[in-house]
């Protein structure tokens, strides 16, 4: 459901449709809404059986990055004797993302389903749910659906009766977007500045604590339940669009839109159709002048390209954009996209973790000059500079939160250059910001 | 099967290489070195500061050198315009909130800052009028300040500290441009290994305050050395200003320290510029020092040698070289001897994580050549044989007043000295002798490795090396007997060395076939 | 969450010694506990005293100095006292092209405080910016303590308020 609205008829609710009820939250709720029969059937798959289930039905990692689900369980070691984990990437920090946290108020329960199944799948005994140190509510849920479960016996040492071990815990974050990327999590749940780590090793072969590890988004592992019900085939029909990009995705859309909220659609569905029927379009008297898809760290699309986007992993990147997160950002004519703009970088300045020197810098230094522009005292050769920088800033570093910070920067030049040359020129009155 | 060797092409040079090698390590056998600053081999490599990318065919992104191992059949480029406009973009981020007050800063000359933004920089910043990053000058503890403004975050020191000492007293504190080397505030850098992070800041960010503003480093004569701390025998260069030491840095070997020495041993420099040595051979008679010239003072050493009757004690310093001990022994062949090294004592301070590498107990650095030369007695034992004694020798012996006034019981007493010692009052001779800053020679170390050391500075007035001066009066009392010419051939001339030359030890010393059983302890 | 100036007892009491132990049967290493007892520390005293950083450095088996470098790296943990009740406002792009600057302005207006970072006069408030709550639909979400708030509009800011005595 377009939470908190009402379901919309071009909405696909699988993930979402008992969002908003508050008896959806108990594992005795949960059960009676289905939940748990994958669990069920998953302690008598064998780990290969569960992973070909997941690559047959085609997920991909919604947490931004989209790699195929299966492929990735698939790179996990079989034979090694190394206890192995996994981890749940729950540090939703990307801006304009806010749909895992939907999932774990709501329905924690499908969450603690799809993270058991994925242990199942991996062969792990031991998964560490990392929740940003921010959601207390829906952390605080989890948290006591997790204590359901063990009671229940959907964990614990012997889940279901199984023999089998499934052991869950909360793992608190405090304050660091870049623990959001999987390395950098790994290294918080170990106890130690959130630093992404260079790679290889790979996380499969050597991830937390040293051993065979995979991580997860959210939203991914609350697909996995409805793949092991009913099959992958069932999830890779489920598409509008490319058969690249099956099943739904929880777009979590925000800014100028008249119904801003989390969507579940079907991938492949017209990025027209989303926002002007599902949210209600623009509000009154406003025009669309700009969309960012997949949380802020992905390429500016225009009105133009906005028109004719499917909203799914090919149609966006063929739009030089990319679905990411699914952290829509819809602004109007009336938003300041060099101020927005600015905004990020200084976002993106704030949360460098500081290992590499383009990042640590560079995200500084493109805020300056952003900010410097927006009080008027810019430069001609500032926009130059500023696509210099980002070039120093991409595809140079240990993990892309510089180049994060590149793509609002270059593709915000590209297509809206007349509100920098209005800044430099004076012909737009400049702004108190920055020191 | 796979192959030991990979075999890869660097800028055009190709270069066969053992599977495993990193990209940095295999271009620099082709003779290419990658700019970088995080890396370093004595540890372990994070690859942030994110200079070393070099341009790999066929591979999407640059790829960090220090940690991207090199594959058969790769071609490298180091110095592809992508690769050279990606360094230069780092350094434009190095710079812009560095404080370029090279004209202040004692890393000036030999700051790779400097010589990479020389090198592949760009001549003038983008970064305009915006306000650079300030924090204060910190005091780390004794010997070093951190200058915040300065520092290129390449957590070199906070890795030192934490994978190589196993003490993390240094942190990075904070997060993004805010980020800083923290060092907690109830926390002195007192580890007795924490000097090794000045020589490791590539810039002039971690400096010692000994060394601050003493010299600049194109001033200094730098001369290959080994330390005269203790047994360990690290490799050392000794850096001197117009004759002034003012410095020891460690020289790197790959056995003994390879890039490391502890504090102790850099803090123990300043007695090699002691003003108050003793510059000329002085006879004592009636009671009076007089002045004479080598050939009369030999004259007359070789005379109290040679007419003294009965046993001889020999007291060596701690700091003595093989070929002095060696060749005293020698002068005093056929005799009972009592030999003895001065060897005093301190606490045990190894460097953790590197295995055989420690501050020794023992703060001789020849200790092990003196017991193959046979000057093992013990101390004490030789300071109570004095009584009696007909010829006792002090070579640059560092006395207690007890052991000073026991001196009085020998028959005889030369003194072969670096600072003449009014307490010997029965001193016939005092004879100058160089200290080993002043001359070339050799120590043992405690495994058995022989290590030669040049001189860093000239000799004051007449002072010459002791085994000269013993070979020297040795000479007199033959027949056909010629001084060595060198250091080298004093060192052949010895049974114990047989066979050995100065050059056969080449600059990372040799383990003697003799000494290897001695072992380490 | 409450502050007090008065001296502090330790972390560890038994029950929180307990708690650990009890968390630390679910890692590998003692070192994993490091962020949890952080909170157990900011949680106790309001803030995380240097005091506590050498509790939790002994308990634990670090340097105070690598406990140091992992506090300052997260922003949610305090390194200095703050107000009795601590405001975290997000005004990130997708907040703040929908009046997060008012909120917050509403916010400095009614507790006093007067500019981001300050406590106020009374001792009861801190207020600061923070980035993306991860709340973007329901503008302006904050933190108030552990209470998690949206769709705070500068109308509703002195009612939330008075609920934070």
């Amino acid at each position: 459901m377009g939470y908190p609205h009402p379901i919309h008829p071009k909405e696909t609710p699988l993930l979402s449709q008992h969002f908003g009820e508050l008896d959806a939250r108990s594992y005795e709720g949960w059960t009676r809404r289905g939940g748990y029969q994958a669990l069920r059937q998953a302690v008598g798959m064998t780990p290969e059986a569960i992973v070909d289930e997941v690559k047959a039905s085609g997920l991909r990692g919604r947490g931004g990055a989209g790699f195929p689900t299966g492929m990735k369980w698939g790179f996990m070691p079989k034979d090694d004797g190394k206890p192995h984990y996994l981890c749940c990437n729950a540090d939703e920090s990307e801006p304009g993302t806010f749909k895992d946290r939907e999932i774990m108020r709501w329905t924690p329960h499908a969450l603690i389903e799809g993270c058991a199944i994925a242990c199942l799948g991996i062969r792990a005994e031991t998964c560490y749910i990392f929740v940003r140190g921010e959601y207390t509510e829906p952390g605080r849920i989890l948290e006591r659906a997790i204590a359901e479960a063990y009671a229940a016996g959907a964990l614990g040492d012997n889940v279901f009766g199984s023999g089998k071990r499934i052991e869950m815990v909360v793992h608190w974050g405090a304050g660091a977007y870049i623990c959001g990327e999987e390395t950098a999590l790994m290294n918080a749940i170990e106890g130690k500045r959130g630093n992404p780590r260079i790679k290889p090793p790979f996380p499969a072969v050597s991830g937390l604590f040293g051993m065979p590890t995979t991580i997860n988004n959210v939203e991914t592992l609350a697909a996995v339940p409805p793949i092991i019900t009913r099959g992958g085939a069932w999830y890779a029909g489920l598409t509008l669009g490319s058969p690249k990009s099956t099943g739904t995705k929880l777009i979590s859309v925000c800014g100028h839109v008249q119904r801003p909220g989390t969507y579940e659609i079907t991938l492949g569905l017209p990025m027209r159709e989303l926002i002007f029927e599902c949210c209600g379009g623009m509000r009154e008297g406003r025009t669309l002048k700009a969309v960012i898809p997949g949380g802020s760290s992905v390429p500016i699309m225009n009105a133009a390209e906005v028109e004719e986007c499917v909203t799914d992993y090919e149609g966006i990147a063929a739009k030089g954009s990319l679905l990411g997160s699914g952290g829509m950002i819809v602004m109007d004519d009336s938003t300041d996209m060099v101020l927005q703009i600015c905004r990020l970088a200084r976002f993106y300045a704030h949360e460098s973790c500081a290992q590499c020197t383009n990042c640590r810098e560079g995200t500084a230094w493109t805020t300056r000059i952003l900010e410097r522009i927006l009080r008027g005292e810019g430069k001609r050769a500032d926009l130059d500079l500023l696509l210099d920088l980002a070039e120093n800033m991409t595809g140079k570093t240990i993990c892309v939160l510089s180049d994060s910070c590149a793509a609002p920067v270059v593709s915000g030049i590209a297509k809206f250059r007349d509100e920098f040359e209005a800044y430099l020129s004076g012909a737009r009155a400049p702004l108190a910001v920055g020191a | 099967m796979a192959d030991a060797q990979v075999t890869l092409t660097v800028d055009g040079m190709d270069v066969t290489v053992p599977r495993g090698t990193m990209l940095i390590d295999a271009a620099r056998q082709a003779g290419v070195v990658v700019p970088h600053y995080c890396y370093h081999p004595g540890l372990p490599s994070p690859a942030v500061c994110r200079m070393c990318l070099v341009q790999v065919e066929k591979m999407p992104k640059l790829v960090p050198a220090c940690v991207t191992a090199a594959a058969d059949g790769q071609v490298v480029h180091v110095h592809s315009p992508e690769a050279k406009q990606a360094r230069k973009g780092v350094l434009e981020f190095l710079l812009i909130n560095h404080p370029l007050d090279c004209p202040i800063c004692d890393q000036a000359g030999e700051c790779e800052l400097q010589d990479f933004v020389f090198q592949e920089g760009q001549a003038g910043t983008r970064y305009g009028d915006y306000p650079k990053r300030f924090n204060p000058v910190e005091d780390f503890g004794p010997d070093i300040l951190y200058v915040p403004n300065r520092c290129i975050l390449c957590t070199r020191c906070v890795r030192f500290m934490e994978d190589v000492a196993e003490a993390p007293v240094l942190n990075v504190s904070e997060r993004g441009d805010r980020a800083y080397i923290g060092i907690d505030p109830d926390h002195r850098l007192d580890h007795p290994w924490s000097g090794n992070v000045v020589d490791l800041c590539p810039v002039g960010s971690l400096v010692s305050k000994d060394f601050l503003h003493k010299a600049r480093a194109w001033d200094l004569d730098k001369t290959a050395s080994v330390c005269p701390g203790c047994t360990q025998g690290c490799n050392v260069t000794i850096e001197a200003r117009d004759e002034v030491v003012v410095r020891l840095r460690p020289r790197t070997n790959p056995e003994v320290n390879r890039w490391f020495m502890c504090d102790a041993g850099r803090a123990d420099y300043r007695w090699m510029n002691r003003g108050d040595r003793c510059e000329a051979p002085l006879a004592i008679g009636d009671g009076r020092p007089v002045a004479h010239d080598w050939d009369d003072a030999l004259t007359t050493f070789a005379s109290l040698v040679g007419e003294s009757d009965g046993p001889a004690v020999v007291l060596f310093g701690r700091r003595a070289s093989s070929e002095t001990i060696g060749w005293m022994l020698r002068l005093l062949d056929g005799r009972r001897t009592t030999a003895a090294i001065q060897v005093p004592e301190g606490p045990e301070a190894p460097l953790a994580a590197v295995p055989n590498l420690a501050l020794r107990r023992e703060r001789s650095p020849n200790l092990h050549g003196a017991r193959l030369l046979g000057a093992d007695a013990d101390w004490d034992a030789a300071i109570a044989a004095l009584g009696g004694a007909a010829l006792a020798l002090v070579v640059d012996a560092d006395l207690s007043d007890a052991e000073a006034a026991a001196m009085s019981g020998a028959a005889r007493v030369v003194h072969l000295a670096t600072v003449a010692d009014p307490r010997l009052t029965t001193a016939a001779l005092v004879l100058p002798v160089t200290t080993m800053a002043e001359e070339q020679g050799v120590y043992v170390n405690r495994d058995g490795r022989a290590q030669r050391y040049l001189p860093a500075r000239t000799p004051p007035g007449m002072a010459r090396p002791g085994w000269w001066v013993a070979a020297s009066a040795w000479q007199r009392l033959g027949a056909d007997r010629t001084v060595p010419a060198t250091a080298s051939e004093a060192l052949g001339a010895l049974p114990a060395f047989a066979g050995l030359d100065h050059d056969a030890l080449g600059w990372h010393g040799r383990v003697l076939a003799t000494a290897a059983a001695g072992g380490t302890r | 969450m409450s502050h007090d100036t008065a001296p502090a007892g330790p972390v560890f009491t038994p029950a929180r010694k307990a708690e650990l132990e009890a968390l630390a049967a679910k890692y590998p290493t003692r070192q994993a506990l490091l962020l949890p007892a952080l909170w157990m520390a900011q949680r106790e005293h309001g803030w995380v005293r240097p005091e506590a950083i050498d509790e939790i450095a002994a308990e634990l088996d670090l340097t105070p100095a690598y406990v140091r470098g992992v506090v300052t790296f997260y922003t949610m943990y305090h390194t200095h006292p703050v107000g009795r009740h601590f405001i975290q406002v997000c005004t990130t792009s997708p907040c703040g092209m929908c009046g997060a600057g008012d909120v917050v302005a509403a916010l400095l207006e009614h507790t006093g405080c007067g500019e981001l970072g300050a406590t106020s006069p009374d001792g009861r408030f801190t207020v600061i910016e923070t980035e993306c709550l991860g709340a973007c639909g329901f503008v302006t979400p904050m933190l108030i303590d552990d209470d998690f708030l949206e769709s705070v509009t500068p109308d509703t800011v002195p009612e939330l308020l008075a609920r934070y005595p």
